[in-house]
């Protein structure tokens, strides 16, 4: 009943999503109003491809992710994963839905629990999921250990004894080691150091081709999901705003704020003065988002229609894979 | 006075942590100067010694643990490190201010940002309270907080971290600095609001010519907004030199490991480049060249292996710490 037949190939199709999170006041907490953290989000990811998400901080990037998970209550919209209706899962069925997702979180010094050793982090998920004990699970620890990199004694050692680097490879280790289908990846690379960055960039791309694996990619930095992903979204104040391959979207970027958000990477390669195109404010309060489209109090080009209504997100004529959410093409 | 334009100079710099585990030489021979009004640009990983570089010039390193071992922080001709306690609280937040990586927890969230700003104000001039909220009122404006006869009245919970950015700025340049010193002044702000701060202190600089030591991890900023850049690994400079030419052709392995290891906009390769190994601790710093476990060239040579390398001035008016910079080497350099 809760299989979909119209997923077309993809592995994880999001249809407009909607996390609400209600705002409580005064002494009775009545609800007077929502942040509408994701407000109608729509994508679709095939399989063995990486699907970036791109943001500053707040336009609801994370909450998408934790929105697939269930890890929060969805307000509407479907999320089906594998023909199944995530949103629609019973308890037990999304217990075994979630053992083919799994999550590589930002911080990896706060991620890890400091009590257990690496081999019972990593071998965790096999006894919760699997059934996995004894000599069968210390040998697949032992083998996903080696595919991310970190030496074969570090099962008998805790979190505190690797650098930021190798605790990002333990959490890698963990969320492979069911072999999941789809892997969300959480600001995976933004508390490492530059050097140990591409490493850790370099790994996800060999995992993600050794077992077919399917990113969700999450960052704030668009170089770097520029590099890892296939497809990038940019998002702001919790809407897609502007959708195409990677490489279609840094040649021929077409939202105001995408062009923003890229001039505003500070760049090597240019010499000599920084540029000149820049945002204007922030980005308004989410729980009172102006009226039209959101983005409109910092855009250099908003007129008359994008102060009334919001611009759907459609797709460029010529290029189908393109989309696009603004009035001015 | 020294009038050849150099505002800081720092010669020889070194600071030792004295933990129970060990001495920690977090800082060794640092040396290097900062124009007036340039922006100097100290560039490094985590724990490579540029942030305790910083505090050190603040005299704000924790003594115990910490210790400036040895060296000159000459600031306008005077070594900071000869001062009293109390002639340098006189230099410290006046001619000397910075600002901190992290708006959250730099201001106090029990005062009014008003309130903070106008007590730097009044424990380095004679300002009556009155004239003082008026400064603080006025810095406000400058750094581009709008209605600040308004939000001189709020406290930090009730702004945006670009917002409190801007306040730490304003307090910071209330007592109009000759240099600025900025630890990682964007690393927890988005990067559109990165951009304004960033053209903010830029537009600051040339109404005053402050001179700003700027520390940061992210070469983009370095390129982008400093004139001259120090490189720092493993709490050594390794390389110094004019913006341009650093970026232009990097002379450490290490800088040039960092250079092409940054995934780019627009970069289409499979792969990116990695310098393989990680950030060695204080603790347990390598012997020879810092750098030479992970060092393409250095890892298999002899002389990398036990001789470190000093920072080298060379013809072209740069210098490096490395054995096989090209004009690096000398004759009478020990052959291994």
């Amino acid at each position: 009943m809760n299989s979909d037949p119209n997923t077309n190939g993809f592995l994880l199709k999001v249809d407009d999503l909607k996390t609400y999170f209600p705002v409580k006041k005064g002494l009775l907490r009545r609800t007077v109003g929502y942040i509408k953290a994701v407000d109608g989000v729509s994508l679709a990811v095939k399989p063995a491809t990486s699907f970036g998400l791109v943001g500053e901080s707040g336009c609801g990037k994370t909450t998408v992710a934790r929105s697939i998970l269930r890890l929060i209550p969805v307000t509407s919209g479907r999320v089906i994963f594998d023909n199944t209706n995530i949103l629609a899962a019973d308890a037990s069925h999304l217990r075994s839905i979630r053992s083919g997702i799994t999550l590589i979180f930002q911080d990896p010094f706060g991620s890890l629990n400091p009590r257990m050793t690496v081999g019972n982090i990593v071998g965790e998920p096999l006894k919760v999921h699997k059934k996995i004990t004894g000599p069968a699970l210390t040998e697949q620890v032992r083998l996903i250990l080696s595919k991310v990199g970190l030496p074969a004694d570090a099962m008998n050692r805790y979190p505190h004894e690797f650098s930021g680097g190798q605790r990002q490879r333990i959490g890698i280790a963990r969320a492979l080691v069911l072999q999941p289908k789809l892997v969300i990846c959480d600001e995976p690379v933004s508390a490492l150091d530059v050097s140990i960055q591409s490493q850790i960039l370099n790994l996800l791309k060999d995992l993600q081709q050794e077992f077919s694996l399917t990113y969700l990619f999450i960052a704030h930095d668009l170089a770097v999901v520029q590099f890892s992903c296939d497809t990038v979204a940019v998002m702001y104040m919790g809407r897609i705003v502007e959708q195409a391959s990677a490489g279609e979207l840094y040649n021929n970027p077409l939202h105001p704020y995408t062009v923003a958000l890229m001039a505003a990477i500070p760049k090597i390669n240019v010499s000599g003065q920084a540029s000149t195109h820049r945002l204007k404010g922030e980005i308004p309060s989410i729980l009172n988002p102006p009226p039209g489209c959101p983005f409109n109090p910092r855009c250099p080009f908003a007129d008359g229609r994008c102060f009334t209504q919001n611009p759907p997100l459609v797709p460029v004529s010529g290029r189908p894979e393109h989309l696009l959410a603004c009035w001015h093409i | 006075m020294s009038d050849n334009g150099i505002l800081l100079d720092i010669k020889g710099l070194c600071v030792s942590f004295f933990t129970e585990d060990g001495i920690a030489r977090a800082v060794q021979d640092v040396s290097f100067s900062v124009k007036k009004g340039k922006t100097f640009a100290l560039v490094g990983e985590s724990g490579c010694g540029k942030s305790v570089t910083a505090l050190s010039v603040m005299r704000l390193i924790a003594d115990p643990p910490g210790k400036i071992v040895a060296g000159e922080i000459n600031f306008d001709g005077r070594n900071l490190l000869e001062l009293s306690d109390q002639r340098i609280r006189a230099v410290r937040g006046n001619r000397i201010a910075m600002i901190f990586q992290e708006p959250m927890t730099s201001l106090n969230p029990v005062y009014t940002v008003g309130e903070q700003i106008v007590e730097v104000i009044r424990l380095h001039q004679k300002k009556e309270e009155a004239e003082a909220w008026d400064i603080a009122t006025e810095m406000l404006r400058k750094v581009g907080i709008s209605d600040p006869a308004q939000r001189v009245a709020e406290y930090p919970h009730q702004m945006s971290g670009g917002m409190r950015q801007r306040v730490m700025i304003a307090m910071a340049i209330s007592c109009k600095p000759e240099l600025l010193i900025a630890d990682e002044p964007t690393t927890a702000l988005d990067v559109t609001i990165q951009a304004q701060i960033l053209d903010l202190l830029d537009e600051l600089q040339e109404q005053s010519r402050m001179s700003i030591l700027l520390i940061t991890h992210n070469l983009g900023i370095v390129a982008e907004r400093a004139e001259d850049v120090a490189v720092m690994y493993a709490s050594r400079i390794v390389e110094l030199s004019d913006c341009r030419s650093l970026f232009d052709q990097p002379l450490h392995p290490y800088t040039q490991g960092l250079l092409q290891s940054l995934p780019r906009l627009g970069f289409t390769g499979k792969r990116l480049y990695t310098i393989p190994g990680i950030v060695p601790e204080p603790l347990r710093f390598p012997a020879g060249c810092k750098f030479h476990p992970r060092c393409p060239i250095g890892c298999n040579d002899k002389r990398c292996q036990t001789v470190e390398p000093q920072l080298r001035l060379l013809d072209n008016g740069r210098a490096v710490a490395c054995w096989f910079a090209p004009g690096y080497e000398r004759p009478d350099d020990p052959k291994i």
